[in-house]
């Protein structure tokens, strides 16, 4: 498997707080590779650097062999590296299907192209991820109405939309009815498989995650602390200390 | 339901058609009318649908005027000379200079303040919020202060453009209908622009321009596009205000912040933002409500506009349309999950 992202010695802090110390890691091509640690313990500041929220005070990040540590936002997700957010973004005021329809990816489309309607299979497409995610009968809704989980799916189908070749997901299943997680969880995955995306996720949910990633990083106080399959990073000493705080 | 739109669209046509002979005395009055409900439309592109206020689209309107004035003039005489001798003597135009003259000067303003736009907006779109509105009214006002302070273009007394070159009465339906078709064309080239992706990405912007970021939107790209096109608008109309106008100066009529840099704001705010009728229907409402006053309160018609501007911003933040939206959105094809907690919020 080739290495998507590859991220090598970075660092970033605010102010004298060190968020991320000197922190490689890669994401292998179409694999699902997890990310976990406990709070504050710098994941959500590497997703940033990653996507280009903020500029990282060294180290260098490639993605699919292009250096991005120097790219803004929309360049990097131009390029089909996509973020979701910890709380969930939509465009509240619109119904599901335009959300969807703005979400349409603009890596190749020009001032002209935006001049021009939404075509038939652009509706067809959105139509079907939102089945995809369950949301087919709630299309017409104002997004803003939904409950928090069916907001998170939403976003969850718009980034499918956007057809990027890697996405990140920032905790893809906190505040969502545990219900919900088991049909989550199946359609992340089936993303993975059936679309071939390669998924970089965070997740606090333990269950979720020893399920899903087949490669997980642990972060702690900012530094990478662990890393290997799931049942390595389940029976390594130091990330249960890290968790239950013997550090 | 179709039917009955067009049925309406060609009424509304004929009446704007026919507005002038049926109130022959007020041409002047809806000439000014459309004049609002283009800054308005034109307002609500950005400050509406893309969620950027900007107190600085007056900015455009001066430039407008000055640009087509410059023009006009510039066809025929030297500028310099011309406005050093306002007054003077030298505004002979025949009628060809003259129509020539409007049309190259609405062409020329219209483009020049689309350029402008480009140019301020690629500084001041760095602005969010009240700090995109407090810079952007900053440039009006400068732009003001730097022209009444430039003797080329007739310095803090303005320029006196010739006048229509007919019968009076003949000018001032030449000037409805130059107003009145810039506005229908407006508002069918919106009524277009918001139907296609341009209008889904503006309103993307508006609603969270960082997800709109995150999603790979060329957002500084809309945003510039859609503010030159409002500039292009403006720029045309201050063209043709230059011309009705006759005699424009700087800081009162040309670069108005008080007054129609923040008019086309409250017609907007009124009527409803984000909405594609509801700068029609606030700049009617606005232009009544200021008509009234200042003929029936003269004396207290700020104060009387003041109260307006509060009782809108403080009681009515969506307007008109955005209140009919709020309380019949099936109208409107919006539907709410009645279900769910997100309906409760």
């Amino acid at each position: 498997m080739s290495t998507v992202i590859e991220v090598r010695n970075v660092g970033k802090s605010y102010g004298g707080v060190v968020a991320n110390k000197d922190i490689s890691l890669d994401v292998k091509s179409g694999g699902i590779t997890g990310l976990i640690g406990p709070n504050g313990s710098g994941k959500t500041t590497l997703f940033n650097s990653i996507v280009g929220y903020h500029p990282i005070d060294s180290g260098s990040i490639k993605f699919e062999d292009r250096e991005i540590s120097k790219m803004n936002v929309q360049e990097i997700a131009r390029l089909g590296l996509l973020r979701t957010f910890q709380q969930t973004r939509i465009y509240g005021a619109m119904n599901c299907v335009e959300n969807m329809l703005i979400s349409l990816p603009h890596r190749k489309m020009s001032l002209m192209d935006s001049f021009n309607r939404n075509t038939r299979a652009d509706y067809d497409r959105a139509d079907q991820l939102l089945e995809f995610v369950g949301l087919y009968e709630k299309r017409f809704l104002r997004s803003g109405s939904l409950s928090f989980g069916q907001q998170k799916l939403l976003e969850f189908a718009m980034a499918l939309m956007n057809e990027p070749s890697c996405l990140l997901l920032d905790e893809p299943t906190a505040g969502i009815n545990p219900t919900l997680i088991n049909g989550l969880i199946d359609r992340l995955k089936r993303a993975n498989s059936e679309f071939g995306i390669t998924l970089f996720i965070i997740e606090h949910n333990m269950r979720v995650i020893m399920n899903m990633a087949d490669h997980i990083y642990c972060l702690a106080h900012g530094e990478m602390l662990a890393e290997g399959a799931p049942e390595q990073i389940q029976n390594d000493q130091r990330v249960i200390d890290a968790y239950l705080g013997a550090h | 339901m179709t039917a009955l739109r067009y049925l309406l669209y060609a009424v509304l046509l004929v009446i704007t058609v026919l507005a002038p002979f049926i109130f022959p005395d007020f041409r002047t009055q809806l000439a000014t009318l459309w004049l609002m409900i283009i800054v308005a439309l034109t307002w609500d592109m950005t400050g509406g649908q893309m969620g950027y206020n900007s107190l600085g689209n007056i900015f455009f309107y001066g430039t407008g005027m000055y640009v087509a004035a410059v023009i006009a003039i510039g066809l025929v005489y030297d500028v310099g000379v011309y406005t050093s001798a306002s007054g003077g003597g030298i505004n002979e135009f025949t009628p060809v200079q003259y129509f020539a003259g409007i049309g190259l000067g609405m062409l020329g303003a219209g483009l020049f303040c689309a350029a402008c736009a480009i140019v301020i907006g690629y500084i001041t779109f760095g602005l969010r919020g009240p700090y995109f509105a407090i810079g952007t009214l900053g440039v009006a006002i400068a732009a003001g202060e730097l022209v009444s302070n430039w003797d080329w273009v007739g310095g803090g007394q303005g320029i006196t453009l010739p006048v229509y070159p007919a019968d009076l009465d003949e000018g001032k339906l030449f000037f409805y209908y130059v107003f009145a078709i810039i506005g229908v064309v407006l508002f069918i080239f919106l009524k277009w622009l918001y139907s296609t992706r341009f209008g889904a990405a503006i309103n993307a912007i508006r609603d969270d321009e960082e997800k709109a970021e995150a999603m790979g939107i060329h957002t500084m790209r809309y945003k510039l596009t859609a503010w030159a096109l409002a500039a292009f608008f403006v720029g045309l109309v201050g063209a043709i205000s230059a011309f009705q106008l006759i005699s424009f100066e700087p800081l009162e009529t040309a670069y108005q912040t008080i007054n129609l840099g923040i008019f086309m704001v409250v017609c907007v705010l009124l009527g409803g933002k984000g909405t594609l009728w509801g700068p029609v229907v606030g700049a009617i409402l606005f232009h009544l409500f200021k008509e009234i006053t200042w003929n029936y309160l003269l004396g207290w018609q700020w104060v009387a506009l003041g109260a307006l501007i509060v009782v809108t911003v403080v009681y009515f933040q969506d307007g008109l349309m955005g209140w009919l939206m709020h309380r019949k959105p099936g109208w409107f094809g919006i539907r709410i999950d009645e279900g769910s907690d997100g309906a409760r919020k």
